[in-house]
């Protein structure tokens, strides 16, 4: 009992103190881009009650009104209106939210897919590992845009196969990553005397190889991320994304371009959310992967 | 090196044939493609007459072997929406596809190698992290992002280039900017790396201390040495990287090429013309990559002496 009290209040402090040491050895840079990212989750998690209209709302009176400050601003539309006056930055927050949601989605089963096959293949060997290996050099040799937007003409553009794409893409560098480790550990001296003691392969691959591939794992997983929001914005912008009146950030571009001319607000709003997310998320992950790398401390 | 080329070969077959198997049967989920050729409201013995004329009547495997036999004789089907040959629709928007990606590619190299160059010299000083902030941003940018704003702000603000087509070299300027962008941040980090990696060798000091030039330590014996790494990533990363931009930049300025045709198929549904597209574009791909493969092996005397 009285151990467990101890281990319980023991935990918080050290996870603050793991926090702030982290801050701490933040440059200005970067940490600017975790108070950017955190701002973003937060205003992406409350969408719907920060945005001040419903993100479909239309109103013919108030098409095509500029921001404030501009000539022709109406009240409560902060950010201006598109061209069938709904309210660009409730729509940009709504698109946000999905364009995030989209991104954890495909991330994480990217992740549990390429991580497992990394996994089986590592362990197993052979020609398990031949077939693993050449699907991911295959995978390598062609441009994933060209893969998106057949299974999107193929499944048509709806949320769960845009989630399925976004998940397929970067599978293969979980799998390199996985298996590379895997192979690294299972020649280290502590794998053969699990094995020695008794210990099955689920347990070997699960409990001592898995835990130690974690670092790699996660820096791959933040890039994918800032990949991720990439590829979605760039197939909704093609109009192969999400359909309207969804918005997610690339589709309010895409649509919004044929108003460039005389609302640029329309593109500009969310052109510069994806930029954030984008900038966050890559800051933090080249940080991550430098802390993880050695090698790249110097540089 | 026989040995190695002839494994790289065959691995280059083996991944075109899955690649065509996969794409074959993929399209054939969709459901009667009929249905994307003129829509529900047609009689049935007109929608036999076009199963039969776009040679859908046959057992999915007859059609396979018919889609393999089609590599050899050079016919692959009509475009549901131009009922023209795909073959000749494709291969009218190879050149632009060619020109769009060659100037990029030239615009990538010019920029990139001299400031990846530039950013291992002065590593410490500001002019290194200058040249890598610019990097970084190249990278983070979605190139749509970038064509959206340089249209907004020189074509409609400032009237200075025009926004559609091919005609005039003013056309190239916009298109091949957006193209390189994330592939200028990409090689120019690379390079940066690779000098890096060069300038700490031992060899590096004995040029200087032959009393050599800087100019002529950092280019003669730096850079020879940095390029064989840069030109393997040359191929690898940035073929991949251009032709998924290309299709991006295409469709944005609207250039007739291959990479717009795909877009265009895709949201039409215009199966034959895509299929058709993609191959030729993972043709592409795998070809130049397996080229590269030889060459660099070939430049490598450990395998070309068949050593390794």
């Amino acid at each position: 009992m009285a151990e467990a009290v101890v281990g319980n209040t023991s935990a918080r402090p050290a996870l603050l103190a793991h926090a702030a040491r982290i801050w701490g050895d933040a440059n200005g840079v970067q940490r600017a881009a975790i108070c950017v990212a955190v701002l973003l989750l937060i205003v992406a998690a409350f969408a719907p009650f920060i945005a001040p209209h419903e993100p479909t709302a239309q109103s013919l009176i108030s098409r095509l009104r500029p921001p404030i400050g501009f000539e022709r601003f109406k009240d409560g539309y902060l950010l201006g209106t598109d061209e069938l006056g709904r309210d660009v930055l409730s729509r940009s927050l709504h698109g946000l939210q999905l364009t995030l949601i989209l991104a954890a989605l495909g991330a994480t089963i990217g992740l549990l897919l390429g991580g497992t096959l990394g996994l089986v293949s590592g362990i197993a060997g052979g020609i398990v590992d031949d077939v693993v290996m050449g699907a991911v050099d295959a995978q390598i040799a062609i441009p994933f845009t060209l893969i998106a937007l057949l299974t999107l003409a193929i499944f048509g553009s709806s949320i769960e196969v845009m989630v399925l794409v976004l998940g397929l893409y970067g599978w293969e560098q979980y799998a390199r990553i996985v298996r590379g480790e895997v192979r690294r550990l299972m020649a280290m001296p502590f794998i053969e005397a699990a094995r020695a003691a008794g210990a099955s392969g689920g347990r070997i691959a699960f409990r001592h190889v898995l835990p130690n591939a974690v670092s790699p794992l996660v820096v791959q997983f933040t890039l994918s991320i800032s990949n991720i929001v990439l590829l979605e914005s760039t197939l909704s912008f093609l109009g192969m994304g999400v359909q309207p009146p969804t918005a997610t950030l690339g589709s309010m571009v895409g649509i919004g371009r044929d108003y460039l001319p005389t609302a640029p607000w329309i593109v500009i709003v969310p052109a510069m959310m994806i930029l954030l997310v984008t900038f966050a998320v890559q800051i933090l992950g080249d940080w991550l992967r430098d802390r993880a790398d050695v090698r790249l401390r110097d540089r | 090196m026989v040995r190695h080329i002839a494994r790289t070969l065959a691995k280059m077959i083996i991944t075109l044939f899955v690649i065509v198997t996969l794409v074959f049967f993929a399209t054939r989920l969709s459901g009667d493609p009929i249905n994307y050729v003129v829509g529900q409201g047609i009689t049935q013995e007109d929608r036999e007459l076009l199963t039969r004329y776009y040679g859908l009547d046959a057992s999915i495997w007859e059609q396979y072997v018919r889609f393999l036999g089609s590599f050899v004789d050079g016919q692959f089907g009509l475009s549901f929406v131009e009922r023209r040959p795909v073959a000749d629709i494709v291969a009218e928007r190879v050149w632009p596809s060619l020109q769009l990606l060659l100037s990029g590619i030239a615009l990538t190299i010019l920029v990139a190698i001299p400031l990846g160059i530039l950013a291992a010299i002065h590593r410490k000083s500001w002019i290194g992290s200058a040249v890598m902030t610019v990097a970084f941003i190249g990278y983070a940018v979605p190139n749509f992002v970038l064509a959206v704003f340089m249209v907004l702000v020189f074509a409609f603000t400032l009237n200075w280039l025009p926004v559609v087509g091919n005609s005039t070299p003013w056309h190239f300027i916009m298109p091949t900017i957006t193209l390189s962008g994330a592939l200028i941040a990409a090689l120019t980090r690379f390079t940066r790396n690779a000098m890096l990696d060069v300038l700490s060798q031992d060899f590096m000091r004995t040029a200087r201390a032959k009393g050599l030039s800087e100019a002529v330590v950092i280019l003669k014996h730096g850079f020879s040495n940095a390029s064989i790494t840069i030109l393997s990533v040359l191929g690898l990363q940035i073929a991949g990287l251009a032709a998924a931009g290309n299709v991006v930049v295409e469709a944005i300025f609207a250039w007739p090429g291959i990479g717009a045709l795909l877009v265009n198929a895709a949201i039409l549904r215009d199966f034959p013309v895509l299929q058709f597209a993609v191959l030729a574009v993972a043709f592409a791909v795998i070809i130049v990559n397996g080229v590269i493969d030889i060459a660099y092996a070939y430049a490598d005397p450990r395998i070309r002496l068949g050593r390794a």
